[in-house]
């Protein structure tokens, strides 16, 4: 541990930091006062997108790789979620190394974040199961609530910001999101959380031109050859691996 | 707020109109302009081509975000499951996609054509000539379509040959006066699989009909298309080779050769206007500029999407809306679906397949338990429906198959639909979907367009018949795979309610439905208006009850008929029947 750290609470490890909040007296009832926390995170966020840059070698040549639409709070906890719904492991990258996050920041920042392909025109009624989704809120409101959701959860839960929670902790809050158990203004937890898993899977597996799937190892790891002009030698035959190609491998002749 | 009038513009009288350019339009057009008749297509999306799918190989872009369909802002459709339900919109897709734009449906289809089974045409008398009217529930309201397979069969081999159908014989299908225009597509490992395990266990397999095209075809009106590619994006795409056969590749540039065809694009009909017991053409608002235009015509066709086609009716006040207390009137009676839950996985330990290369027509099938080709009499059910193996080419956000108790997110999930993801095949049962009393179609009270027009309402919710069907199906489809020698086999029998935001298919039947009676159908079986002799309401709206395949070649055969019948009412006029 660096001297520094040694003597800024504000950048220790966790236990001071969860020490810090108790004795600061910022949270009542799981709820975060002020902008005492923002700023706690802010330097912890620093940590982390310096992390990012450094493990992930496209990051830094890659200009697709910076925020159009969340916060860096957002982003962070956005990074940290899908990549417990999509982890890394022996089969390959994660959703943080697969660069998800950006995926689902640059997918919230259009269309499909503010439903304008959708029907959006009241009167609302909370409907029944069979007759999907009837909420007011768009795509960029389900992920602010649930967001700010799984941060207040933390708190709430591990007086830690969900950022710093181990992978079980994680898991624990993330369960409890998707079995609807945790209570949010004007959406479920488990709507939110279900969007949040789609779009995990669409970042891991979607054409690379969208900013996730990165160097296509979401594909490289599904055995997905991507975009191919033809199977026409192999339809017949057994299994056969084929090396992933991109739209953008056709977009250059 | 400043009011803004509208002037509408009276344009100068042609011989046809039609709403929508798809399938229907497109045949009905290259027909009748064949001819000599002046045709103008209305269509409310815009134009495409075979070059605009140079980046069609985008899962994301057309299959998830929905490209190809129909803007849900501007317009949507209401459900409930019954009459006690408060009826809301559907407000992103779900379980059935609109298509838009020229084209249609016919765009972003699979390709999976198929012929109904004499049966299916007959299926009310049919059932009740077997086995008697009580097999029948007193609220299921099947009907025979005035038409029967001897006689709609020419129209299918019209069909077929114009969209060079590639398929091998049903050993349980109608009698065929043609073979198929080009030979069956080629059999993939799994398909290979499912045809050796079913012809252990006695049943009927062959591969399934497809518009995909197994090699270069050119067909009677002289447009010649390239061979499939099996690249696996088909359904929710356009074809990038023009090998799926789609109006845009076949009918339209047949119609748009002769001179006499008009495709207006961003021109969305409004209403059909009628007067004096004929329809004088219609109101449509060119969506680019705002401006109203009047297109009268001698011939109008409503060849929308089965939605649009029961809406444009109620909305513009034609014909005798559906009561279901009743059960008198036509306008929305008689809406059906596909029964299609009834199916299971199979998980392989150590078999990998090419799950992601494929076609949307691509598969094999057995007839052995469709329509009545099997004995129901110990059974609570009627009908059944095709089962099927099919290779459209497994793309990795929409297919994530993992064993039933995995957990659907983390570790677990992310092993298991990896190790399973070239190595899992599902067989499938597509049933058929019978009509009922309390299954209709109407105007939402509440709910409005982006015009201010009613939204078009569904009551619809499955029944005992399709929750036995399912569990008939579940079961076949499991003996099957173990058959095929699956080490591990989930099973989905259980129907649950009908779920609008669960995809299941693009098989919307019924509406303006053919029969042989006035009084309890719209159309005949030329698909004229018995109310209205100048407006053939064309498409799977017609469709009295909907058989255990998919609709497009039956849409397509319907269509050529209508055709003829259009020049016959031109030359002659008056009723066609």
């Amino acid at each position: 541990m660096s001297d520094q750290k040694k003597n800024n609470p504000m950048l220790d490890k966790r236990s001071s930091r969860r020490t810090f909040i108790k004795n600061s007296g910022l949270t009542v009832g799981g709820v975060v006062l002020g902008g005492a926390l923002g700023s706690l995170l802010a330097k912890d966020g620093t940590t982390t997108t310096n992390e990012t840059n450094v493990h992930s070698s496209t990051a830094t040549s890659n200009a697709n790789v910076a925020l159009m639409y969340f916060t860096p709070d957002q982003y962070r906890i956005t990074e940290a979620a899908s990549e417990r719904i999509f982890p890394k492991d022996e089969n390959g990258p994660g959703a943080k190394e697969l660069l998800v996050a950006y995926y689902i920041d640059h997918q919230l920042s259009g269309a499909w974040g503010m439903g304008s392909k959708e029907y959006t025109s009241g009167p609302f009624f909370p409907g029944e199961d069979t007759q999907g989704y009837q909420g007011r809120q768009n795509r960029q409101q389900i992920f602010e609530i649930g967001l700010k959701g799984i941060q207040d959860q933390s708190l709430k839960t591990y007086e830690e910001s969900f950022i710093e929670l181990t992978e079980d902790e994680q898991d624990a809050i993330l369960t409890e999101f998707a079995d609807g158990n945790v209570e949010l203004k004007g959406i479920s937890s488990a709507h939110f959380f279900g969007v949040l898993r789609t779009a995990t899977i669409e970042g891991a597996y979607a054409d690379p031109l969208y900013g996730g799937n990165a160097n296509m190892d979401g594909w490289k790891m599904k055995n997905f050859p991507g975009h191919q002009m033809s199977y026409m030698n192999i339809i017949e035959k057994e299994f056969t691996k084929i090396e992933p190609m991109a739209l953008n491998s056709q977009h250059k002749h | 707020m400043e009011e803004e009038i509208i002037m509408v513009t009276k344009l100068p009288k042609v011989d046809v109109v039609t709403i929508g350019v798809g399938w229907s339009a497109g045949i009905i057009a290259s027909e009748l302009t064949k001819q000599g008749k002046k045709v103008v297509g209305l269509e409310r999306g815009k134009d495409r081509k075979t070059e605009d799918y140079y980046m069609a190989h985008d899962e994301l872009r057309y299959a998830v975000r929905h490209e190809m369909m129909q803007d849900l802002s501007k317009e949507t459709i209401t459900f409930r499951n019954n009459d006690k339900m408060r009826s809301l919109p559907m407000r992103s897709y779900g379980s059935f996609l609109l298509g838009v734009g020229v084209g249609g449906s016919g765009t972003h289809w699979n390709g999976q054509n198929f012929r109904f089974l004499p049966y299916d045409f007959e299926m009310r008398s049919k059932t009740i000539e077997k086995y008697g009217v009580d097999k029948i529930p007193a609220d299921m309201t099947i009907q025979d379509w005035g038409i029967t397979y001897d006689e709609i069969e020419p129209y299918y081999d019209q069909y077929e040959k114009m969209a060079g159908i590639s398929g091998e014989d049903n050993p349980l299908g109608g009698k065929r006066s043609n073979p198929f225009p080009t030979p069956a597509m080629k059999k993939t490992e799994a398909m290979r699989l499912f045809d050796d395990a079913t012809k252990r266990m006695g049943y009927h397999p062959y591969v399934q009909p497809s518009a995909n095209l197994s090699e270069n075809y050119t067909n009677p009106d002289g447009i010649s298309r390239a061979a499939c590619q099996y690249c696996g994006f088909c359904e929710r795409f356009g074809c990038e080779y023009g090998a799926k056969a789609d109006p845009t590749v076949t009918v339209i540039p047949v119609a748009k050769a002769t001179g006499n065809f008009e495709v207006r694009t961003h021109s969305e009909v409004r209403r059909i206007l009628y007067s004096n017991g004929k329809a004088t053409g219609v109101l449509y608002t060119d969506l680019t500029t705002g401006e109203e235009f009047e297109q009268p015509a001698d011939v109008v066709v409503l060849s929308g999407y089965v939605f649009t086609n029961v809406r444009l009716l109620l909305l513009s006040g034609i014909g005798r809306p559906y009561d279901p207390t009743t059960g008198t009137g036509v306008i929305g009676k008689n809406y059906a679906y596909q029964i299609r839950k009834g199916r299971a996985t199979g998980f392989f330990d150590d078999h990998k397949f090419n799950n992601f290369a494929g076609a949307g027509g691509l598969g094999m099938i057995i007839d052995d338990f469709n329509g009545d080709n099997f004995d129901h009499t110990d059974l609570d059910f009627i009908h059944g429906g095709m089962i099927i193996l099919g290779q459209t080419g497994q793309r990795p956000i929409a297919n994530n198959q993992v064993p039933a108790g995995t957990k659907s997110w983390g570790k677990d999930f992310k092993d298991a639909s990896l190790k399973y993801t070239n190595a899992s095949l599902t067989v499938s049962g597509e049933g058929a979907s019978m009509a009922y009393k309390q299954h209709f179609l109407d105007l939402d009270p509440t709910y409005n367009d982006a015009f201010g027009d009613p939204l078009v309402r569904i009551t619809f919710d499955f029944e005992e018949q399709d929750r036995q069907l399912t569990k008939f199906m579940a079961e076949k489809c499991e003996a099957i795979l173990k058959e095929m020698g699956a080490d591990h086999v989930d099973v989905s029998g259980d129907l649950g309610p009908y779920n609008v935001a669960e995809y299941q298919s693009t098989h919307n039947t019924g509406g303006v439905i053919m029969g042989a009676d006035p009084e309890t159908s719209a159309v005949n079986n030329y698909s004229q208006m018995w109310d209205v002799e100048n407006l053939f309401v064309v498409g799977a709206s017609s469709f009295p009850q909907n058989a255990g395949y998919n609709p497009t070649g039956t849409v397509g055969a319907l269509s050529y008929r209508a055709a003829e019948g259009i020049l016959k009412y031109m030359e002659k006029g008056g009723s066609l029947i």
